[in-house]
């Protein structure tokens, strides 16, 4: 059966979807996805998307739950390399994707990603005293 | 339509010369004065034209110039009114090349046939449904080739209104002018989104001193461009609201909480530099000490 790897980087998962994505594919890489972050105690999810052209409600959908289930395991999700074609169709479809991190490209993402876990660090010490 | 025409024809090919001689000098002395080459060369088309419109007639002589047989002088007439369109003849002058022909046509059917004063009405007829038909394709002519000129200064100026420019790394600038429409949007979002990607930056300005009025559905296509820019990574700010459009947006009710917005493009660079970890600090010279003192 054909999978989307996910790759271990320090306390960060990386994600690259680079095929067509259907149904069944979405359903394993939520699967996946979120036993890896369990099993790693990891910390951030980096979703890369360059590689696709064709972005529709559906894979928006799934990755905004993809998002939420990371965040209900404590990690930040941040997709990065959407192509601008992709942004503008998406835009006028009414999907801005309002509760996911985005960046250009998977450096700034990591950059993105350490900011918010600092950030989100704070909190948890603030939400202690 | 009668076909017993041929005196058209005959008429045509006796007189060609003097008519195109007449048909000449009609042109000069009404309408706006030429010069020697623009002269000259109404001329030549003149002499061309009563030459393709006599083989026509030969061919075809039916009246109909739709066939296949009046391809030439159609063609030439579209080619001629195109061009004048383009070196800015008006649409008067362009029309009345044909429509100066009737005179002198008239005049040679007329000492022609002078006694059947019936042949001179019919032919006349003829002649006049004949060239009536050719004024309007010329015209019609005329008027798609003017069209064609807006529509490619329409594009250009859509190119050349939304330049991006970069102001400092990570830091792009869109100065909009002019009202935003939808097809603008997305030109602009497109520019936007490649300088976003060609640059990497992480932040873009977009400035709307330029824009006269902001209603919902510019306001709209704003957060679009916002959004769209948002997925891509990049923070965008808007600035240069001026007083007259924040009341205009606040009254009409458009939820702008969303973006950063500043008055001027000055404040939302210094937004865009700060939130970068950039920090502006004035050096300390010998001017400007001089000028605390």
């Amino acid at each position: 059966m054909e999978r989307i790897p996910i790759l271990k980087m320090g306390e960060f998962l990386l994600v690259t979807i680079q095929v067509d994505m259907h149904d069944r594919l979405a359903l394993t890489l939520q699967d996946d996805l979120t036993s890896q972050i369990v099993k790693f105690g990891a910390h951030g999810v980096l979703i890369d998307i360059s590689a696709l052209e064709i972005v529709d409600s559906f894979i928006g959908r799934m990755l905004a739950s993809i998002a939420s289930m990371a965040h209900l395991l404590d990690a930040e999700t941040v997709v990065v390399g959407m192509q601008p074609a992709v942004a503008i169709t998406l835009v006028e479809l009414g999907l801005p994707m309002r509760g996911i991190r985005t960046a250009l490209d998977v450096e700034k993402g990591m950059q993105a990603l350490r900011g918010a876990i600092l950030a989100g660090q704070d909190d948890d010490a603030s939400g202690i005293r | 339509m009668p076909t017993a025409n041929s005196k058209l024809l005959q008429v045509f090919e006796k007189r060609e010369d003097q008519i195109t001689e007449q048909w000449v000098e009609q042109q000069q002395t009404t309408g706006r004065k030429l010069t020697a080459a623009e002269r000259d060369q109404a001329n030549r088309q003149s002499r061309e034209f009563v030459r393709s419109l006599k083989s026509a007639l030969q061919r075809n002589s039916s009246g109909d110039i739709s066939g296949p047989d009046w391809a030439n002088v159609r063609d030439f007439l579209v080619d001629l009114s195109s061009r004048r369109a383009k070196d800015g003849y008006s649409p008067r002058e362009t029309a009345s090349f044909v429509f100066s022909l009737k005179q002198p046509l008239f005049s040679a059917l007329k000492s022609d046939l002078g006694a059947d004063t019936k042949a001179v009405a019919d032919e006349i007829w003829f002649a006049t449904l004949l060239i009536d038909e050719l004024g309007l394709l010329t015209t019609e002519a005329f008027q798609k080739s003017r069209e064609e000129v807006i529509t490619r200064q329409q594009k250009e100026l859509l190119e050349l209104s939304t330049p991006v420019v970069r102001l400092w790394e990570n830091i792009l600038a869109l100065p909009l002018i002019g009202t935003l429409d939808s097809a603008r949007t997305q030109v602009v979002m497109q520019n936007l989104l490649e300088a976003i990607v060609q640059t990497r930056s992480d932040y873009a300005i977009i400035d709307i001193t330029g824009v006269p009025v902001v209603d919902t559905l510019v306001a709209q296509h704003l957060l679009k461009t916002v959004a769209a820019a948002r997925l891509m990574g990049a923070d965008c700010l808007i600035s240069g609201i001026r007083p007259q459009i924040a009341q205009t947006i606040i009254h009409l009710g458009v939820d702008l909480s969303e973006v950063t917005t500043k008055a001027t493009l000055a404040d939302a660079f210094d937004v865009a530099l700060r939130r970068s970890g950039h920090k502006i600090v004035r050096q300390e010279t010998a001017s400007t000490n001089a000028a605390a003192r």
